[in-house]
C-alpha cells in the first residue's frame, strides 16, 4: 500500500459506523421487463434480430431439417436480395421523413431499358446497361426536385411518379418480355448478378446478394461518416432546425432521392440476374414490400431514426417467415397474414421501447 | 372550398371530359373493349385485334384496362362510362369473374350486348356470350402430353404446380384441373385445386403469372420435393421464371418436363429452345375480332351469338405446340406455332 492510500484510510477512520449509503430515491425493484425495455431503448436494432432468431427457432421445429439446410438458408438470402436493396433505398428516403412509393416502378423501368436496348435495339450491352442506370438516377432526381424544390409531400409525389414510371414501363417495353436466352447471347453483362459463389453443402451466395451487402456498407458509411449523412438525419429529425444550422436541406433531399433512384437501378440489375428475363410483369408490390422491410427493421416513419442493418434484418425476417411457413406446409394466405402481424408487432415494440425506461 | 370555386372546378372538369370524349365527326356506333391490364402482351394483342376489326366495320371503339390483374374497380368504372356514352355493346376480360357480374347486369338491362372474352364470368350466363379458349381443354392437352411423354414413369411422377393466385380465379382452376384430368389425377372438386390426395402432387405455389413469382414459387417447391420431374405452369412467364430456379438447382438437363399454356411468341420460342416441353396455344386476336363482329351484327339485326355445340361458350380453339409430339394427342410444330403466336 502506498503513502496516499494509507493517508486516506487514516482520514476515513473517523467515519466508521456512519451510514455508508448515498442519498437516493425510493425505487421498487427493477423488473426483468423493465431491464429489457431499457436495453432495447439503448439498442433498438436488437429488436429485429430477436424477432429473426425467434422465427428461426420456431421453423427449426416446424419445418425440421429442411429449413436449416445450408442450401435453404442461402435460398432465403437470394429471395430477399431485391427487396433488401430496394429497402436500403427506401430507408434513406424514410430517414428524411419522406417515403418513396415509386421504387418498384423505377426498378422495373430500369431493367426494361437495360434489356430492351441491348436485345431489341441491338445497342452495345454496356451502353444499354449504363442507360438503365441513367434512367434510375433521372427518376430519383425527378422525385427529389418535386419534393424539395416544388415542396410537395413525398407521399403524393411518389404516388404520382409510381403511375408515371409504371406507364413508361409499358410504353418502353411494348408489354413484351425480353427472354433470358436472348439476354444470355447479346448482353451477358446483365446476368452477371446471377453468378454464384458456392461454399459446398449446398450453401451459396449470388453476386446480387454480395452487391446488397456492399450497398449497405457504402450507405452506412455515407450516413455515419460523412457530412451529407449527418445532414440526412438532421433534415429528417427537424428540417427547420437543420435549415437554421446552415444545412442546405433542399440539396440534401434531392441528393437522397437521386441516390435512391441509383440504388433502384442496381436492384434492376440484380432482378435481371435473378429472373433471367427483362419483364414488364410482376414486382407489383415491390414498393410496399420494401416499406415492410424498413418498418419491421425498426426505422421510424417519422424520420431521423433508424438503421440500414435493421432494414436488411427486416427483409430477412419477411423472407424467413414466408419460406419457413411454406416449408411447414402453411398456405400462402397465412404467410401474408403472418407478415401483417409482424408489421403490427414491430411498430408496437418500437412505440413501447421509446417510453421512458429505467 | 367555396361554392364559387367548386362551380369553376366542375365546369373545368366537364370541359376537360368533353374534350377527351370528343366523338368523331360521323356518329359511329360506340363499342367497348375492357381488358385486365395494359402490361400483358396477351391483352395488347387483343386490343390490336379489336381495333383493326372495329376500323374495318366502322365502329367507334373505346378501350379500357385495369391497373393490375384483379383490379375490379377500374372495370366497373369502364362499364359505367360505356353505358353513359350510349355504347351498343362491349367485350370484357373480367379481372374478377364474380365481382363484375352485378355491373354487367346493369349494362345488359340498359340494352348493351356484353361479350365476355378469355376468362368466363361466374356464372357463365351473366353475359350474352363468352368467346374463350377452353381453358380446361388447354390444360387437358398438356396433361395428356406429359402423361404420354413419361409413359410408364407417369405413375411415380412428382409434379410441381405453379398456379396463379390464392383466390383461384376461373382461368387458374380450369387450367390446373384440366392438366390433372389429362394426366390422370382424381380432381375431386373441379372448381378448386388443392383438395386432391394424389401422392404425385408436390404442392401448389402462386406466381402471379410473372417471372419473379415463378422463380420464387419453384424454389419453394424444389425444397419440398427435390425429385420433381414435371413442372406445370399457369402461363409462359411463370414457366420462364420457374426454369431459372431449375437451372440454379442444376435441373435444366431435361430431367424436369415443363408444360405451360398461352402460346405467346416468347413462350413458343422457349418450346423451340427446349425450355418448355409443350404449351397450349390460344388466339386472343381472333377472340377480340369475333367479338367486334358479333356486336356489329347485333346492332344491325338484334341477333346474339350462339355458343359452340355442346358447350356453354364459343370455343375459339387451342392447339398444342410441341416439337416432341405424342401419339393420340393432336399438336402442331413450333414452326407453325411461331406463325400463329402473339406478343
Amino acid at each position: 500500500m502506498d503513502e496516499d492510500a494509507r493517508g486516506s484510510t487514516l482520514a476515513e477512520s473517523g467515519l466508521q459506523g456512519a451510514d455508508q449509503s448515498v442519498a437516493s430515491f425510493e425505487e421498487e425493484a427493477v423488473t426483468l421487463i423493465k431491464r429489457l425495455q431499457h436495453f432495447l431503448h439503448e439498442f433498438p436494432t436488437a429488436v429485429p434480430f430477436i424477432v429473426l432468431i425467434i422465427g428461426i427457432l420456431i421453423f427449426s421445429f416446424t419445418a425440421g431439417g429442411k429449413f436449416f439446410a445450408p442450401f435453404n438458408l442461402s435460398l432465403v438470402l437470394q429471395q430477399v436480395t431485391i427487396i433488401g436493396i430496394l429497402g436500403i433505398a427506401q430507408t434513406l428516403v424514410i430517414l428524411t421523413a419522406g417515403i418513396d412509393l415509386s421504387v418498384g416502378a423505377i426498378m422495373v423501368l430500369s431493367s426494361i431499358i437495360m434489356g430492351r436496348l441491348a436485345v431489341v435495339w441491338g445497342w452495345p450491352p454496356e451502353i444499354a446497361f449504363l442507360l438503365g442506370f441513367v434512367a434510375g438516377i433521372a427518376c430519383g432526381f425527378i422525385n427529389g426536385v418535386l419534393v424539395a424544390v416544388i415542396k410537395l409531400p413525398p407521399f403524393i409525389v411518389t404516388l404520382g411518379t409510381w403511375s408515371i414510371f409504371g406507364s413508361m414501363v409499358i410504353y418502353v417495353s411494348h408489354s413484351e418480355t425480353i427472354r433470358a436466352q436472348d439476354i444470355d447471347q447479346m448482353a451477358p453483362i446483365l446476368h452477371w448478378t446471377g453468378n454464384r459463389i458456392i461454399f459446398g453443402h449446398g450453401a451459396l451466395i449470388t453476386y446480387g446478394s454480395i452487391l446488397m451487402i456492399v450497398i449497405a456498407i457504402a450507405c452506412w458509411y455515407i450516413l455515419n461518416r460523412t457530412a451529407f449523412g449527418r445532414h440526412v438525419y438532421a433534415t429528417g429529425d427537424d428540417p427547420e432546425a437543420a435549415r437554421l444550422t446552415g444545412i442546405n436541406t433542399g440539396a440534401t433531399l434531392v441528393g437522397v432521392y437521386t441516390l435512391a433512384g441509383f440504388i433502384c437501378a442496381i436492384a434492376a440489375w440484380v432482378l435481371i440476374g435473378r429472373i433471367g428475363a427483362a419483364s414488364p410483369l410482376g414486382n407489383q408490390t415491390a414498393n410496399l414490400d420494401a416499406i415492410t422491410a424498413v418498418v419491421i427493421g425498426g426505422t421510424s416513419l417519422f424520420g431521423g431514426r433508424g438503421s440500414l442493418v435493421g432494414t436488411l434484418v427486416g427483409a430477412l425476417i419477411v423472407g424467413v417467415f414466408r419460406n419457413g411457413l411454406a416449408l411447414s406446409g402453411v398456405e400462402v394466405l397465412w404467410q401474408e397474414f403472418a407478415v401483417g402481424i409482424l408489421i403490427i408487432i414491430a411498430v408496437t415494440i418500437d412505440q413501447w421501447i421509446r417510453k421512458i425506461s429505467v | 372550398m367555396s361554392r364559387f370555386t367548386f362551380t369553376k372546378l366542375a365546369v373545368a372538369g366537364a370541359v376537360a371530359l368533353g374534350v377527351m370524349a370528343a366523338s368523331p365527326a360521323w356518329a359511329a356506333d360506340i363499342v367497348g373493349l375492357i381488358t385486365k391490364t395494359e402490361g400483358n402482351p396477351f391483352f395488347v394483342k387483343m386490343r390490336e385485334g379489336a381495333q383493326a376489326k372495329a376500323k374495318e366495320l366502322g365502329l367507334d371503339l373505346r378501350t379500357f384496362a385495369g391497373k393490375y390483374d384483379g383490379d375490379n374497380d377500374s372495370q366497373v368504372a369502364a362499364i359505367e362510362n360505356l353505358i353513359a356514352a350510349g355504347a351498343k355493346g362491349f367485350a370484357i376480360v373480367p379481372s374478377d369473374s364474380t365481382a363484375i357480374v352485378p355491373t354487367i347486369k346493369k349494362a345488359r338491362d340498359a340494352g348493351l350486348l356484353v361479350i365476355d372474352l378469355d376468362t368466363p364470368t361466374d356464372p357463365i350466363d351473366a353475359v350474352d356470350a363468352t368467346f374463350a379458349t377452353d381453358n380446361f381443354k388447354a390444360g387437358q392437352l398438356i396433361g395428356e402430353w406429359a402423361k404420354g411423354t413419361l409413359g410408364d414413369k407417369a405413375k411415380d411422377a412428382k409434379i410441381a404446380f405453379l398456379d396463379l393466385a390464392t383466390n383461384q380465379p376461373t382461368v387458374d382452376y380450369l387450367r390446373d384441373q384440366g392438366f390433372m384430368q389429362g394426366f390422370g389425377i382424381d380432381i375431386k372438386d373441379p372448381k378448386h385445386y388443392g383438395d386432391e390426395t394424389d401422392p404425385r402432387i408436390c404442392g401448389h405455389e402462386m406466381t402471379g403469372g410473372a417471372e419473379d413469382g415463378g422463380r420464387t414459387a419453384m424454389e419453394t417447391l424444389l425444397q419440398k420435393c427435390p425429385d420433381v420431374n414435371i413442372m406445370y405452369t399457369i402461363n409462359e412467364p411463370a414457366a420462364a421464371g420457374g426454369y431459372q430456379a431449375l437451372k440454379a438447382a442444376g435441373k435444366d438437363d431435361g430431367s424436369v418436363l415443363v408444360v405451360s399454356i398461352d402460346g405467346g411468341c416468347p413462350g413458343v420460342k422457349n418450346v423451340k429452345a427446349g425450355v418448355i416441353g409443350a404449351t397450349s396455344q390460344q388466339y386472343p386476336l381472333k377472340m377480340a375480332a369475333m367479338a367486334m363482329e358479333a356486336i356489329a351484327k347485333f346492332t344491325k339485326t338484334g341477333e346474339k351469338p350462339k355458343p359452340t355445340e355442346g358447350k356453354d361458350f364459343t370455343d375459339t380453339g387451342a392447339q398444342l405446340v410441341t416439337d416432341k409430339p405424342v401419339n393420340g394427342v393432336p399438336s402442331i410444330s413450333t414452326e407453325e406455332g411461331l406463325k400463329l403466336c402473339w406478343g
